[in-house]
């Protein structure tokens, strides 16, 4: 899906102005816009329409992703699609590793979770651990009569018995390096880069 | 955020801030079918009153059922304490059972801050005195900030006993870092002794003069007169009390139109506060009550779900 992937350090993004990031993109914004129509179309192709679809993103990155598959879908089948948001940050395993952060807000269409294709988007899947929580976080919530994944990135290294059903891209990468997806509603550009071992910031794994 | 929250004192405007932003969030757990979180799965806490309470320590134990914690209350009657035992040795004992959090209400102020220097494990104050109540300031706070948007330039009347109430030393600092503007209201005899100066310092205003106030307020908070003060002479009668001082039928008139009310309960009805005002739509008290679980769960997991220092060989438990 990217040809042509920059060498590391050239062209950094124009829209964040004076810091050149390092590392190389891996995925432009054509690469990302025909990664999210080829997803949004094999949701409904594997779901028969778009009946009972309630597209979930995760926070952060996940929730604008969620957003434009649900626009998408509503395009090629003109009529509206449910859309959610779930954040996991209550059921995570590391809690007690970091210093607590806020929740963000859980968002849920008002007929609720009970008997829905639930389909989970978010930007990476590395080690599984966050869709293991986003699943509970689920359980609690209601009881979908489906669920199912949808990454921009997958760049493998489960912890878990954990796949995504609809990827994005998959990317062969070294534990040490660093993946950090960047979306236009959350950083002005849409992008992801891949980079050695750096800080830990916006990046998949957390 | 500091380990322990003793008071309103020992926190910023930004920690505030992300306690409500958490709190928001309890806020709509409180709606779901599965009202459980399992931020503090396998954590134990401790509801350690000894001072009589129903609705804080009840709200403490729901925000921490909650949040999937093991919560055990004891309370000083039927306790050791009333066997001869000391504070240090009461709380020495209940930690020495492997304690992750301690709730602490104690007629001594400074008791919570007094517990900090035996315990390891986080403490947090559900009233210690005369000192301070900050998760119920903290509750009166967001409950007034979810029904008037900005506290900020805001004007809230607190009315009642000053000198006796840690609810209002809380309120006055939680209200004035959120940028609040407050007028105290007491009788002469129940307004704390140099009230003058501390109010100068503080930046806010004192009434004797509760009709005078009424009409200028956004907001009126009520505190409880405590029957037990009543025989002290503070005033000559509750009729007397209800006369200068009470939210009454007619009172409400003064007000402006949807002015919130608040009481941290529990209400004298017909003392303090009328029934049509305490039942008023205008009245927020059962919000106060909701609130308080939204914001117990916030302090409990911003407190305990983390480990914010790392970890003494003493205090690493079940490793």
């Amino acid at each position: 899906m990217s040809p042509d992937p920059n060498p590391a350090g050239a062209e950094p993004a124009p829209a964040l102005g004076t810091d050149v990031l390092p590392g190389r993109v891996v995925l432009d914004a054509d690469d990302i816009a025909r990664a999210l129509t080829r997803i949004s179309h094999e949701i409904l192709e594997r779901n028969k329409g778009a009946a009972d679809l309630l597209v979930l993103g995760l926070h952060t990155r996940g929730v604008p992703l969620a957003r434009r598959i649900a626009s998408r879908i509503e395009a090629v089948e003109g009529q509206p699609v449910e859309l959610g948001t779930l954040d996991v940050t209550m059921y995570r395993d590391d809690l007690r590793n970091h210093p607590t952060r806020s929740p963000h807000r859980t968002e849920l269409p008002a007929s609720g979770l009970d008997g829905k294709t639930v389909v989970l988007v978010d930007d990476v899947l590395y080690s599984g651990r966050t869709i293991r929580a986003a699943l509970d976080a689920l359980s609690d919530l209601g009881r979908p009569s489906v669920v199912r994944l949808a990454v921009l990135v997958d760049r493998g290294h489960r912890d878990l018995p954990i796949r995504a059903d609809h990827v994005g891209k998959n990317l062969p990468t070294a534990r040490a390096e660093r993946v950090g997806v960047r979306l236009e509603e959350t950083d002005g550009v849409d992008e992801v880069r891949i980079r050695d071992a750096a800080p830990a910031h916006q990046e998949g794994p957390r | 955020m500091k380990k322990h929250l003793i008071g309103i004192e020992d926190l910023t405007a930004g920690d505030i801030g992300t306690l409500f932003e958490t709190a928001a969030q309890m806020h709509d757990v409180q709606r779901r079918e599965v009202k459980k979180l399992p931020a503090l799965r396998g954590r134990t806490v401790i509801n350690l009153f000894f001072e009589d309470s129903t609705r804080t320590r009840s709200s403490f134990e729901i925000a921490g059922k909650w949040l999937s914690a093991d919560v055990i209350n004891i309370s000083a009657k039927g306790s050791s304490t009333s066997k001869g035992e000391s504070l240090r040795d009461t709380v020495l004992t209940v930690t020495a059972m492997g304690v992750d959090g301690l709730v602490v209400r104690h007629s001594a102020s400074g008791a919570a801050e007094q517990i900090t220097q035996w315990v390891d494990c986080p403490v947090i104050n559900a009233g210690d005195g005369m000192h301070e109540h900050p998760t119920q300031a903290l509750l009166d706070a967001y409950t007034l900030q979810r029904h008037l948007g900005s506290l900020e330039g805001k004007h809230v009347a607190i009315v009642g006993d000053l000198t006796h109430s840690r609810v209002f030393r809380s309120n006055l600092l939680s209200l004035a870092k959120l940028g609040a503007r407050v007028t105290a209201v007491a009788p002469p005899t129940l307004m704390p002794a140099g009230v003058g100066q501390w109010a100068a310092e503080a930046g806010f205003a004192t009434s004797y003069d509760l009709d005078e106030v009424l009409p200028e307020v956004d907001a009126v908070m009520m505190l409880r007169v405590q029957r037990e003060r009543m025989s002290g002479g503070y005033f000559p009668s509750p009729r007397e009390y209800t006369i200068g001082y009470g939210l009454t039928r007619p009172r409400l008139d003064l007000l402006r139109a949807d002015v919130p009310i608040l009481h941290p309960g529990p209400m004298n009805r017909g003392l303090e506060i009328a029934p049509e005002a305490a039942d008023a739509a205008s009245s927020l008290v059962l919000d106060q009550v909701s609130a308080g679980v939204a914001i117990r769960m916030s302090v409990l997991y911003h407190l305990l779900a983390g480990e914010p220092e790392p970890l003494k060989p003493e205090t690493i438990k079940g490793v």
